[in-house]
């Protein structure tokens, strides 16, 4: 997939390096991709203020796998994932220390334009949050935003999203009707369609399922298994058997108290492939978590 | 791997996202200008004023407002505004106050409905209109039937529409404060079986009270602030002497003395007569200053507090 | 009654119980706290009712003879004779530079402070207590400023006391009002619709445009409206901006003006000229007709746009 609005893929040969240093590291293959990780993590401590929420995280995301942060309330888990798509930058006092990369890009770079982040990493919320507009202006507003305009090009993104969304059976005849008219679980695949639309490179979820029902949870569920070839896929869950149904590697984070304060600081225990966090964790406090001996 | 420039975005974007941010807070910064403003015309005025009576502070005592004779008594402007508001507020203070415990506490929400608008509605009658009705009805009607006044324009009767005019905003900052007093208190007060009278008078009233303190200074720089009917109805036409602080007495306000600065087809613009124009302005902008910031502050902790 | 045994203190609560529970509860303070409020509450109303029939009740033969000649006929000093048409013309004039110049300056301050600056830093708070604090500064000073910075040192700009400078002056008194109310729109947004559209890669201006602003127009719209009404009904600062409010030739944005608050001001004191039939106090209350109906009307819109809309989001 390499229309215009796909620049995940960068295959460029030989550019020179120019004199304002902007361009780095340039060759790649498209064929390398996927051994690099989407996301490398290096001693990431993300801070309010003084307070520092969470601590020494390291640890690579790999590409078109389903990641989960599982871990008691508290911890920290969305707080690193609202790192990784800079939406902590709306928190006013909210900063982060070690180096994030994207790909290989620090992402906390001053170079780096976080609407062009989250234009490339995508984010679906805990709860369902369409515009009050249609179903067709809520798919179609992103790529709006990218510059499509002509008619045909966005019905077929449309219909394409909705497709990939698992919702375009349900809504066809109904596209331009209110968004907010669906039921949850609808409303959250629209969400998911809508963040697809601008086919990013990683999409980002935040507790996506905690709003619905579990018929709807099992539908997202199932769609997030069908789209993980198509996009890396970070999941925050509370509920420890999604994580372990869906997902292929697990990072677990817990809280410790903090010396210097009363509250507590999130902490990443360990990060394994999901089969191993949940029949053979190598730290206890995991075992303990997972086996339900503290939640 | 991905270039920095990749992450950049596009330069179409990032120069309309750099130039709505400069014109957002262009207009902002517009509004710190704007005070900047008011306290220089002010104070230059002001200062350009007292030159021109050559710092001679006896003539701000003299007994009586005479600008165009030099005589600038402010003890006669300021007793003025100080009976005037005092008026204002015994009108404002208990019924803006009644509206507001009535219908916070005791008006079925049907009653509500009709009357909130109503209040609405007469926040906002423009003060021309109040000075009218002083003139035509209030000061003829009302005050010089029961007060027998030595003139029918006094500070009683422009007193009484100045009330009129900011019973609103007691009422609706004291609403407020009422309002943010948590329905959890009155619940325990009526738990351990007090009545309503306990409850809104033991209770209730004495938890709201900070933000009623607010409610009646807010009130007070609007009466203090206020201008078109101390001017119609004060009694006097831009000069008199110190009549005393008697409220059936003429009086001049010091806003009514700073229309009349300007008013008038003799205008010596340039000469003390009009140039009192901003000393006058810096007082009253200083007395109203004042009194807003400590209702705000209060309002804050109100806030604050639940 | 002794409650003494069990078996006599059994009956005996009840009796007491019982008893007390039916008593007819003479709550004489409360009775006369409650009818006190109910009073306050009446007596507002009575004198919103009286001033509404003094002005309706001296204006109404007054525009019975006159017609609609009273809206286009100029001032002039016979009041059998004279209209508002130089006043409607002043206000109209104000209200059109109010529209363009303080609406969007203070839509666009309020985004600022709301969606652009950081709320934890010092200056943000201060521009915004500031603006609070400008609100509250009684119009007359206004008047001041604008004398001075509209009338005379922008006078090539204004041509001097002129509509031009008085509906500049007006926008300066307003966009305190249009910056808070905006701001109580724009935070009333939930920010769900922001994640909603950060979360797929748009801007801030982007987010703003598409988000913010639509869900908070009625909001805004209410705070427009109502600054609207206010800028129509004030005379102060129009005074010391050099207002007339004697005899008016023409009627141009070059030269001097009038409007009518002010008409209703110098009208209202004016004594009834020998001969005429009707007296200057009744056109002052045929202006005051006009001036409500059109404050009242924008009053009144403002508060059913809020009510209806907030209908509507509760709704979603």
């Amino acid at each position: 997939m390499t229309d215009k609005f796909d620049s995940r893929v960068i295959v460029d040969s030989g550019t020179s390096i120019s004199d304002d240093g902007m361009k780095e590291q340039i060759r790649v293959n498209s064929s390398q991709i996927d051994t690099t990780p989407v996301f490398d993590l290096d001693d990431v401590s993300v801070f309010y203020g003084d307070f520092r929420a969470v601590r020494d995280v390291s640890l690579p995301i790999q590409s078109r796998e389903i990641t989960a942060f599982i871990g008691p309330s508290g911890c920290g888990k969305t707080t690193v994932l609202r790192c990784l798509n800079r939406m902590n930058d709306f928190i006013a006092t909210a900063r982060v220390e070690g180096v994030i990369r994207y790909r290989g890009a620090d992402m906390y770079d001053s170079r780096v334009n976080s609407t062009e982040v989250r234009r490339r990493i995508g984010m679906v919320f805990q709860k369902p949050n369409p515009f009050p507009k249609s179903i067709f202006d809520n798919v179609a507003y992103g790529p709006r935003l990218m510059g499509m305009k002509k008619k045909a090009e966005l019905e077929e993104v449309v219909e394409r999203s909705l497709r990939g969304a698992a919702l375009w059976d349900e809504v066809k005849d109904r596209l331009k009707e209110s968004g907010l008219g669906l039921s949850g679980g609808q409303q959250q695949r629209l969400c998911i369609a809508r963040a697809v639309a601008v086919e990013p490179d990683v999409i980002l979820m935040d507790e996506p399922c905690s709003a619905l029902d579990p018929i709807a949870t099992a539908r997202i569920e199932e769609l997030m298994q069908e789209i993980k070839d198509r996009y890396t896929i970070v999941i925050v869950t509370h509920n420890m058997q999604q994580a372990a149904r869906v997902s292929d590697r697990t990072a677990f984070f817990t809280t410790e108290v903090n010396d210097a304060s009363d509250r507590r600081t999130g902490v990443l225990v360990e990060f394994n492939p999901t089969e191993k966090i949940f029949s053979n964790p190598d730290d206890e406090r995991t075992e303990q978590y997972v086996t339900g001996r503290f939640g | 791997m991905l270039t920095y420039s990749d992450l950049q975005g596009s330069r179409r974007q990032r120069r309309a996202e750099a130039i709505s941010r400069r014109l957002f807070q262009g207009a902002a910064l517009a509004t710190v200008l704007v005070s900047f403003l008011i306290l220089f015309v002010l104070f230059r005025g002001a200062v350009n004023f007292l030159s021109l009576i050559n710092w001679d502070l006896s003539l701000l005592s003299d007994n009586g407002w005479f600008p165009r004779r030099e005589r600038f008594d402010l003890r006669t402007i300021f007793v003025g505004s100080v009976v005037m508001g005092s008026v204002a507020m015994v009108v404002a203070g208990p019924l803006g106050l009644g509206v507001a415990i009535y219908l916070s506490e005791y008006a079925p929400a049907r009653v509500r409905r009709i009357v909130k608008p109503v209040i609405e509605v007469l926040a906002g009658i423009p003060s021309v209109i109040v000075g009218y009705f002083v003139l035509r009805f209030i000061a003829p009607e009302i005050v010089s039937p029961v007060f027998n006044p030595a003139t029918q324009n006094n500070m009683l009767a422009a007193g009484i529409g100045i009330g009129v005019l900011v019973i609103p905003i007691m009422a609706s900052v004291s609403e407020d404060a009422l309002a943010a007093v948590p329905n959890s208190l009155r619940e325990a007060s009526y738990g351990i079986g007090a009545r309503k009278f306990d409850t809104v008078v033991s209770a209730v009233l004495p938890a709201a009270v900070s933000g009623l303190v607010a409610a009646f200074i807010i009130a007070v720089s609007r009466a203090i602030g206020e201008t078109m009917v101390a001017t119609m109805a004060g009694g006097f036409d831009g000069a008199g002497l110190f009549e005393g602080a008697y409220p059936t007495n003429r009086g001049l306000t010091m806003t009514a003395a700073m229309t009349n600065a300007v008013g008038g087809t003799d205008q010596d613009v340039g000469g003390p007569s009009f140039e009192v124009l901003y000393f006058v302005g810096v007082l009253l902008f200083g007395l109203t200053l004042i009194l807003n910031v400590v209702g705000n502050r209060v309002v804050n902790r109100v806030r604050e507090k639940y | 009654m002794a409650l003494t045994t069990p078996a006599a203190s059994g009956e005996d609560a009840r009796k007491i119980i019982v008893a007390s529970l039916h008593r007819r509860d003479r709550d004489v303070r409360g009775v006369i706290l409650a009818s006190l409020l109910l009073a306050a509450t009446v007596a507002t109303l009575v004198v919103l009712v009286t001033l509404l029939a003094q002005v309706v009740g001296e204006s109404a033969p007054y525009l019975a003879d006159r017609g609609t000649e009273f809206l286009t006929t100029p001032i002039g000093s016979d009041p059998d004779k004279i209209g508002i048409w130089s006043g409607l013309y002043g206000s109209i004039g104000i209200g059109i530079i109010v529209l363009i110049v303080a609406i969007p300056m203070g839509i666009a301050a309020a985004i600022y402070l709301e969606e652009y600056a950081d709320q934890t830093r010092r200056s943000t708070q201060f521009i915004l207590v500031n603006i609070r604090n400008l609100a509250g500064v009684p119009a007359v000073i206004y008047g001041v400023l604008g004398f001075i910075i509209f009338v005379k040192w922008l006078a090539p700009l204004t041509s001097g006391d002129t509509v031009i400078a008085a509906g500049l002056t007006m926008s300066v008194l307003v966009v305190p009002i249009v910056v808070i109310t905006s701001i109580e729109a724009i935070r009333a947004v939930p920010q769900g619709l922001r994640d909603g559209g950060y979360g797929v890669g748009a801007s801030r201006w982007e987010v703003v445009r598409d988000h913010v602003l639509p869900y908070a127009a009625p909001g805004i719209l209410t705070g427009t409206v109502l600054s609207l009404a206010r800028a129509l009904g004030e005379a102060a600062p129009l005074i010391i901006v050099g207002a007339i409010t004697g005899f008016l030739p023409e009627t141009t944005l070059t030269e001097k003006f009038t409007a009518v608050p002010i008409l209703i001001y110098r009208w209202s004191g004016q004594p009834q000229p020998p001969g005429s039939e009707f007296s200057f106090t009744a056109a002052a209350a045929g202006a005051g007709i006009v001036l409500l109906v059109l404050v009242l009307f924008f009053n009144a819109s403002a508060i059913y746009l809020r009510n209806r809309f907030e209908k509507v989001r509760v709704g979603q």
